[in-house]
Formats: structure tokens, sequence, C-alpha cells
């Protein structure tokens, strides 16, 4: 039996919500009032025994002066330390992991026959004044470890002994902290950590010629394996959305002092989301994401991908190639990925607010490598013509079932959504009908006929064997 | 004698093992029902399979009668709520290994490491993919599972509810003036509390009775121990699962200290009142 199904991967925009300024998990500091707050962050990150790479992609959308980020780090970091890793790495990743739709004809029940396979995924103001009053800083119980400047960032390591003498330190260097930023800091001084504190550096940003400003990634050798958040939510209004992609050796990761949880996945929806402007499967996964997320109170971790990075099934996207991994700070992989690259990746998108995660993220890896993804299936009715249907007892019996199963579809998608059921009956009904024949394009880099997906099939009662 | 009195009796007299069995069940029951837990049915199955047949078998070869399978329940309860795994041979591997170094690893007629915990850290140690999930409870659902542990082993008067309090406050204490220390506000003192993992350490791994130290004073000694490495493991080293780590290295001490300060061991049931006390918790305790 051959498979035949479409997939549509999400845009990634909607994985971070409305999200206008997207921040780190660092904090922006502002030299004006401007209304600065963050509300979604974009994170990889590479963890291989103790050496850590963290990418932090910036969609940071207000006046170039006026930026400016601290994040703390568990060492001092020097030049060769930190790189600017291409944005488009992380358009890459996002799509090869984006939730998917995958979507079934069903046969005609007159004349049984097997359908064809396709598959086509659609699928700073100027430079940081480099004569920093030492002696005030010492004064002031901060030390800067390094100072140079990467790409369009100009970049100071600090260390500090008090969390107000670094407060004032910042305050005084021309960063706008916001109110409670002194209290954020301490524990990360006591636990002797450093801060990566960028600005733009606007020759070296003009000389690039780059719109938007060049994510950031820096490498570090830390037995911590953790994500420092709670600087971030000092500015920040309402829920915070952070997507997190870990590129892992042995399998799965997952937080150990949250609750890490799957999305519901892996159902029947009604084909109509394919068609449906209001209904349609970006809004669907939003508005599941936000009704999940609301009802575990905003306190757990999702994990919306968890897959062995040298295939993907169906895939949204190709798997990343080494080069493209190398650029993302993964080391050791050459040649094609395709070929036992042994890179897990693991997806993770987490909406917090101050109150429900009082703590940094701190991870674990598991030992699961059972590949799992967001996908959701759409099966579209055969169409065919009862009376001149030389096989109409089986065509009734398919008539009967599929009432049956139009109904779950509706009820799955009320229950994930809050959407009206009845609204979604309607819409069920009325909708536009897929098209007679299903495409025929076959995507370059399409996945192979799987053990999985012919089990799939097998399971949703289509008669042939796995 | 009164009802009342008769039933508090009747509960006084109850196998403090039931009611370990009770509320492992009902934790397991949430985690499944309640939580994504990510735990095959099957993989439960084949625990509590190779778990009893193993506990049976040890039995039936060194002929011991009166005993039962209770502790071996217990045993399969933790592991199904502690352990996971990829695959569906962990689990029955791991509560076999563990059951059956219940029989052969045993020092002056006890046995030497908590089933549950060598069943777990052998499993995350030797077998490929098994690992424990330190956060997969969720916080508000174990503010009400405290609750009805402490006031299970209030009711319960098990006796090694010494060893649970005495781990407990080292631990938590350490927890609580580290947030005080790095001046973090005292919700994260609250969410670290949060754990279903440490629940499931105090009141069913460190306080079993056939694992700890004989007398109190060297029991407090030993929970001071075991709380300190673990925080040492989560909070120096930066490692997940810190009590379970901590109990596995601290077990083989126990010898040590019941050499040092020889006593009566506790057990899992009240003696009898007719028959002399010693004899007959020793004869439970050395066979459960």
């Amino acid at each position: 039996m051959k498979r035949n199904f479409i997939t549509l991967a999400l845009a990634s925009a909607l994985a971070g919500g409305s999200a206008t300024a997207q921040a780190f998990c660092g904090f922006y500091v502002g030299k004006a009032d401007a209304g600065l707050f963050n509300e979604a962050s974009k994170v990889v990150m590479v963890r291989d025994g103790e050496r850590t790479v963290i990418n932090m992609l910036n969609d940071y959308q207000g006046a170039l002066t006026e930026f400016a980020l601290v994040v703390p780090v568990p060492v001092v970091l020097q030049k060769e330390d930190v790189k600017t890793p291409q944005r488009a790495v992380f358009d890459r990743i996002d799509a090869y992991s984006a939730p998917r739709l995958a979507e079934y004809y069903d046969p005609n029940p007159c004349h049984p026959q097997y359908p064809r396979s396709m598959a086509a995924p659609a699928a700073a103001q100027k430079s940081m004044g480099r004569a920093i009053a030492e002696d005030r800083a010492e004064e002031l119980g901060v030390r800067v470890e390094a100072q140079y400047t990467v790409g369009p960032y100009d970049i100071v390591m600090l260390s500090a002994e008090q969390s107000d003498g670094l407060e004032t330190w910042l305050h005084e260097n021309g960063y706008r902290i916001p109110a409670g930023a002194s209290q954020a800091l301490a524990p990360y001084i006591r636990q002797d950590m450093k801060f990566f504190v960028a600005k733009v550096n606007l020759e070296e940003h003009a000389k690039s010629g780059a719109q938007l400003l060049a994510p950031l990634q820096f490498a570090f050798r830390t037995e911590k394996f953790m994500l420092p958040i709670r600087l971030g939510m000092i500015n920040a209004r309402g829920p915070q959305d952070l997507v997190l992609w870990v590129l892992s050796k042995k399998g799965r990761v997952e937080t150990s002092n949250y609750r890490t949880a799957k999305l519901p996945a892996n159902v029947e929806l009604p084909p109509y989301v394919k068609f449906d402007a209001d209904h349609s499967f970006a809004r669907f996964y939003k508005t599941m994401f936000d009704a999940q997320a609301k009802r575990e109170n905003y306190r757990v971790v999702f994990t919306e991908y968890f897959w062995d990075m040298s295939w993907c099934d169906p895939c949204a996207a190709n798997p990343l190639t080494a080069q493209e991994l190398a650029n993302l700070g993964v080391e050791g992989v050459r040649g094609d990925t395709r070929r036992g690259a042994r890179v897990m990746l693991t997806r993770l998108h987490v909406r917090y607010t101050p109150e429900t995660f009082p703590e940094d993220l701190v991870f674990q890896e598991t030992a699961d490598r059972r590949n799992w993804q967001t996908r959701y299936v759409l099966r579209h009715p055969a169409k065919f013509d009862l009376e001149d249907c030389p096989n109409r007892e089986h065509a009734e019996r398919y008539l009967e079932q599929l009432r049956r199963r139009q109904e779950k579809e509706a009820q799955t998608l009320a229950t994930l959504t809050d959407w009206d059921v009845d609204a979604i009956r309607v819409k069920a009904i009325t909708a536009p009908h897929a098209p007679d024949e299903a495409p025929q394009s076959i995507a370059p880099g399409a996945a192979p006929d799987s053990p999985f997906e012919r089990l799939w099939r097998w399971l949703q009662g289509d008669g042939a064997k796995p | 004698m009164s009802a009342r009195a008769r039933i508090a009796g009747a509960l006084r007299r109850l196998d403090a093992r039931l009611y370990q069995i009770a509320f492992l069940a009902l934790l397991l029951g949430i985690g499944v029902l309640a939580r994504d837990f990510s735990l095959q049915p099957e993989q439960v199955a084949l625990t509590f399979a190779a778990g009893i047949a193993t506990q049976r078998l040890w039995l039936r070869a060194l002929g011991l009668s009166g005993v039962g399978v209770l502790s071996a329940v217990i045993t399969c309860f933790g592991l199904s709520v502690l352990l996971r795994a990829d695959s569906l041979w962990v689990h029955p591997l791991a509560a076999a290994a563990c059951l059956s170094a219940k029989f052969v690893l045993r020092v002056h007629g006890k046995h030497l490491f908590n089933p549950t915990n060598l069943g777990v850290v052998l499993a995350v140690l030797l077998l490929p993919g098994a690992w424990v999930s330190a956060g997969q409870w969720g916080a508000d659902l174990l503010i009400a599972c405290w609750v009805v542990a402490l006031g299970g082993v209030v009711a319960n008067r098990a006796r090694s509810f010494d060893m649970s309090a005495a781990f407990l406050a080292f631990y938590l204490g350490a927890l609580g003036a580290r947030v005080a220390w790095l001046g973090q506000d005292w919700s994260v003192f609250a969410h670290q509390l949060q754990s279903g993992a440490l629940l499931v350490f105090a009141f069913f791994m460190i306080s079993d009775p056939m694992t700890i130290p004989n007398r109190r004073a060297a029991r407090m000694a030993y929970a001071a121990g075991v709380a300190a490495l673990a925080y040492a493991w989560q909070y120096l080293f930066y490692a997940p699962n810190g009590p379970l780590w901590a109990l596995f290295l601290c077990t083989p001490l126990v010898p040590l200290l019941d050499r040092i300060w020889p006593g009566e061991r506790p057990a899992w049931r009240p003696a009898p009142p007719e028959s002399p006390a010693g004899v007959g918790r020793g004869a439970v305790a050395s066979q459960s």
C-alpha cells in the first residue's frame, strides 16, 4: 500500500503568538521609556556533555540605539566564544520541527483501490564607550572581564559583587534598568555567574547591510544544563512565550524542575481546517496552544517535537544539513546528516508568567528515543454516487462510518480549542470540498513510505496490511 | 471495648504496607490518568508480573513460608511511578533484578538496598533507554498529596516515620537556606517542595524499615548524610534526581552504622500483643 498524504507545516510566526518585539532570556534595557516588553524568545541550544552553545534569535524592532541585552552566563566568554549565526538557520530548524497537518484521502468504497503515492511538503547608539571608568567600576564591585566587538554587537563581560553595584554601573553607563532588576540580578551574582552585556555597534551593523539584527551565539562549558529566563520577566507584561530547540546526542530533553508534557496531537480534525479562514490550521494550532497553556495554568513546558535529526516523517521541511548544524554550534557532523548523524532535536514551547515559573529552566537529557511530533490528520471523504455504486452495501457501511468519524472530528476540534461545536459541524458540512484528486507533485526530499504511516492507515481500517 | 476503640485497634494493627500500596496506587493512577506520565500499561503489567514472579520464586527456593508478596507489590508500584523507559523490557528486568537483590544482598539478616531505589538506579545506569522524569509531577496536585501522605503516616504511626521527617527536615532546611542565601523569592522554595519524586522518596524509599539503621541516633545521622549528598548532587554538581543517587550511594553505610550503634530493627507490622516483642517483629522483618 502506498501512502497518500500532504503535510502542511505551520508558519513559524504563530509559535510566538502575537509577538511584535521578540526577546531573549536576558532582558532588554531601553534608554527611553519606550514600551519595551518581552513577548517571545527563540533559542537554539546545543548540549554535548558539558559543552553548551546558546543561539538567540533577536527580532527586536525598536530603535537600534536603544537595544541592549543582559544575559547571565556561568563563565567569562572570550571573543572566540561569541559568534553571529545565520538568521536563516532559525527558520530552517523552525520549519523542520513545525506542527504539521498530514492529509489523507479515503479510497472510494465502490472501487476499492489503493491511492497513488504523493507527498508534497508545503510547506546601541555609538559603540559602547571603550574607555570605561575602571576605578568607578571597582568602587561598585563591578569588573569588566572582557570587552570586544562581534558582528554588529559591542560586548562587555561583567562580573559583580553586589547587585546594587551592578545596577548602578549599568545605570551610569547608559542603560535604563527596569525596576526590580537588582533583586533579579542578585541570585546570579551569588552563584558567581558573569553577565554578558551587548549593545548594537551602529557602524558595524550598517556595514553588514542587514535589516534585522543578527542572532547571537555563545559557547561555553558548564555542568549546569539550564537557561536563565527570570531576568527576562522583569519587563514583561502578561504571559511570555519561549520556543526552545535543543540539539543533543542521547535523547529527548525535558525540564527537571517543571513538568514537561506533550501537546495533544496525532488526532483527526475535520478536513475543512485546510480551507477555512476562521478555523485555519494556523488558527487551530494557536488557539489549541492557548487553551492548553491556560488549562495547565501556565505551569507546563510543552514538547512540540522530538526526532532523530537524520530523517522525518512526514517531513515539514528537510532535516538540517551538516553546514547548518555547524552554524548553530553542533560539532562533529560531517557530510550527509541523513546518514546517522545522531543529532536529536527536541522542540519545547513554554508560556510562562513570573508567578508560575519562579525558577530558571533546568534541563535533563533523557534516554527517550521515541520520535514524536505534533501532527494532525485530515481525512477527506471519498466522493462517489451511491446510485451508480456497484458495491452499494459496502458504500452504505462506509457512509455510516463516515458520519460517526465526522462527528468525532468535530468533537475533537471543539475540545481542543473551546470553539463552538455547532459552528464546527456547520462548517464541516458547508465547507468547500477537497479537490477530487490529490495533486501529483512529488517534492524532492519527500520522506519514504514508513512502517509507521502504513500502520496508521491500517489502524484507520482501510483494509491494507501494514 | 467500644466500637471506636476496636476500629482504632484494628487500624493500628494494620500492616503499614497496605497503606503504602493504597497510596502508591493512588499516585500511579493520578499520574497515568491526569498527567502525561508517558508510561505504557504494558510496562506496568510487565513490572508486576516480573516482580511478583521473582518474589515467589525466591520464597520457594529459600523455603520461606508465611511471607507474602506485599513488599514486592510496593516495589513494583515504586518502579512504575518513578522509572521511565522507551522499551518494554526495562521495567520487568529492573523489577526482577532489584527483587532478587533483596534475597541475595543481605547483611546481618537485613537486605541492603531499598529494592525500588536499587531498581531505578540499576536501570538508569545499566539499561539503555531508561530514565527518571523528576519534573513529571504537576504543582497543584502535589499539595494534596503531601497532606494525604503526612496524614496517613501519622495515622499509621509507622515506626520509620522519624526517618522521613529527619530527611525532609535536613533536605528542605538546606533548600530553604539556599533560597535565603541567593536572595530568591520564597515561591522558589514552594516550587521545590512540589516534587512528587521527593514525596515518594521521603515516604516510601528512605523510610523503608528494612534498609535503615536500627538505632534512632544512627538513623538521624544517616538521614543527614543522605540529605547532604542529595543536596550536593543537585545544587553543587547540577545533576538531576539527587535523593535517588544519594540513597543508593549511602546505603552501604547502613551495616557500618548498625555495627557502631547496634539496636533492634523496626518492623512493618506492630508486634501482636501476645508474642514477645522482639521475636514477632524479627520474623516478619527479616523476610519482607
